[in-house]
């Protein structure tokens, strides 16, 4: 595989940013997207446009099918037994608020556990929080390490009677820690508990296959696989879609209304309703193919090359500290340079051209545990080169340079 | 853009040693401030007499540069000024941060006008902005005796 070919396919490298060369060390909180799926886009809405499943006529049906081809290669893609199974939602987070709402209401009363992880993004934490607020559930944080390690012996010990489902990432979006799910599905399904992962992070760069982890759940933002905005993927085994209440109501979802009764379409409408995201999702199978042409085992080998040079070459700069040093890291590089602030870092790398994130990344927790008020991240996807990671570097050093840092 | 007018010397040094800074013993109002969006946390202590004059004003907190920078030059202008003469400085200074107003108070001599526009080199970086004022929306607080703790995505 030749990344510059990869590259190619993404227009917005074409771009200058400041004047510089774009170097998008952002893809964690979201990848740009290739021509395919502008392309696709651009299409659907000049060619093929029409809402689906209402209307009887042609271009409906077109879309239709369109739509549900997005499905069927979302159930390849991560492996799943039906595409009953897959549920398009708005993003991850929408995924995560609707199994936290519909598992709460018919699961949860007072005094029940939730076990989460002190990894945790936000959008895996305040969905399970209202259920804390409102039914009295208690959360229950899964401590890790100074490295970013889930404790895996704490976690065991946390889980106890009253636990009623586990949620907790695949991928950390700070430290970049390949959780052990499998290990963990495997203790949770001993005593019979539900799992919950937040693919966000690891479906753009790790091979998922719910089959063989055996998740209850797995919530995919499409965005960060490169493609559109506003769709994201809830995968749940079949049978908690059929025994758990719908959520969003409305159009789509229903099959019979009367005055005094309704009753709820089979899956996987009975979890989409209103108009959805019809043209995003119909380029989403544009992303899939995209990921596939390349193939995981190509992306995943970049970017573990691109992840280890990129450390040893930060750790070799003076005052820069990585953040956490888990057993098994994928290309989220979070750091702190002595002396400056995250925002300042971002500020001065963006006159390079250089895209980074600075803040929290949305894990509070996480960095509270760690002792940090803030990071910086610079966050690797499939079109990143070497020569991004030198123009990294070379950037922090200018900002040592104009705080005039040791 | 020009980093070298975001980043000027005294910023930096501001930003590195901060003026004014840790809690006072004796103050009349205090008000915490928060960025919710990068953690940066202040919390403003301010001492008026039976004059109305500032007598003391200090602040802790953490932050990137220029809102450290920014709350320490605040501390040092302010300090000494009647209330009503600081009030006006928080509204000038946000004035010409968001509206690129000049600096129209009376209450600075022309060193203290200098030190203020070193600030202004954060109207080019739209990001910043709520950096720079975090700080004075949290005093202006503390005066008006708010008792909410000031958020900057409430305000624009
Ligand atoms: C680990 C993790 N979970 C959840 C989310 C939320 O994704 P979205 O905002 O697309 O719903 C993110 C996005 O940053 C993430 O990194």
């Amino acid at each position: 595989m030749h990344i510059d070919e990869v590259k190619s396919q993404f227009p917005i490298f074409s771009k200058k940013i400041n004047g510089k060369q774009l170097v998008y060390l952002d893809s964690s909180n979201s990848a740009q997207k290739p021509t395919s799926v502008i392309k696709s886009l651009d299409n659907f809405y000049k060619n093929e446009f029409s809402n689906i499943g209402r209307s009887i006529h042609s271009l409906s049906v077109n879309a239709t099918n369109k739509f549900e081809e997005t499905r069927m290669s979302v159930k390849k893609f991560i492996n799943a037994s039906s595409k009953d199974e897959i549920i398009f939602t708005k993003n991850a987070t929408e995924a995560i608020n609707l199994v936290a709402t519909t598992f709460g209401q018919k699961h949860i009363e007072k005094g029940d556990e939730i076990l989460i992880t002190e990894l945790e993004h936000h959008s895996n934490y305040i969905p399970w929080h209202y259920l804390r607020k409102n039914k009295g559930a208690v959360i229950k944080f899964a401590p890790i390490n100074d490295d970013g390690d889930i404790l895996i012996d704490k976690f065991k010990e946390l889980i106890t009677s009253k636990t009623k489902i586990i949620a907790l990432t695949h991928l950390s979006n700070v430290t970049g820690t390949i959780v052990p799910i499998k290990e963990i599905i495997e203790i949770a399904k001993k005593k019979n508990i539900p799992v919950l992962v937040d693919g966000c992070q690891s479906a753009p760069h790790l091979k998922i296959d719910v089959k063989d982890l055996d998740c209850d759940f797995y919530a995919i933002s499409c965005h960060k696989i490169y493609g559109p905005t506003g769709v994201g993927v809830l995968y749940a085994k079949k049978e908690w879609l059929e025994s758990l209440p719908p959520y969003i109501g409305g159009g789509g979802m229903i099959s019979e209304v009367k005055k005094d009764k309704v009753t709820y379409a089979p899956l996987p409408e009975k979890y989409e309703a209103g108009t959805m995201p019809t043209a995003e999702v119909v380029a989403f199978n544009e992303s899939i193919k995209f990921m596939q042409s390349i193939g995981i085992e190509n992306i995943i080998k970049h970017e573990n090359e691109l992840t280890s040079y990129a450390l040893e070459k930060m750790k070799k700069i003076n005052s820069v500290n990585i953040v956490g040093n888990p057993k098994n890291k994928a290309g989220v590089i979070s750091f702190t340079i002595k002396g400056i602030h995250p925002h300042d870092i971002s500020t001065i790398v963006d006159e390079e051209g250089v895209a980074i994130r600075a803040g929290h990344h949305c894990c509070q927790i996480l960095h509270e545990r760690l002792n940090l008020p803030a990071s910086a991240r610079a966050s690797i996807g499939i079109y990143n080169t070497k020569e991004d990671i030198d123009i990294l570097c070379k950037a922090i050093e200018n900002c040592r340079k104009v705080f005039d840092i040791k | 853009m020009d980093l070298k007018q975001l980043y000027q010397d005294i910023i930096l040094e501001h930003g590195k040693s901060p003026r004014n800074f840790g809690k006072c013993e004796k103050y009349t109002h205090e008000a915490k401030g928060h960025n919710p969006l990068c953690g940066d946390k202040v919390q403003i202590f301010l001492n008026l007499n039976k004059e109305k004059k500032v007598e003391n004003l200090t602040f802790e907190g953490s932050g990137c540069a220029i809102s450290m920078a920014s709350t320490s030059i605040m501390t040092e202008l302010v300090k000494g000024k009647s209330l009503e003469a600081a009030k006006k400085i928080v509204l000038d200074f946000l004035d010409m941060i968001k509206n690129t107003q000049e600096i129209k108070s009376e209450e600075l001599d022309e060193d203290q006008k200098t030190k203020i526009m070193s600030l202004s080199g954060v109207k080019q970086y739209p990001m910043r902005v709520k950096c720079a004022t975090l700080g004075w929306h949290t005093l202006s607080s503390a005066m008006l005796e708010k008792k909410e703790e000031v958020n900057t995505e409430a305000f624009d």
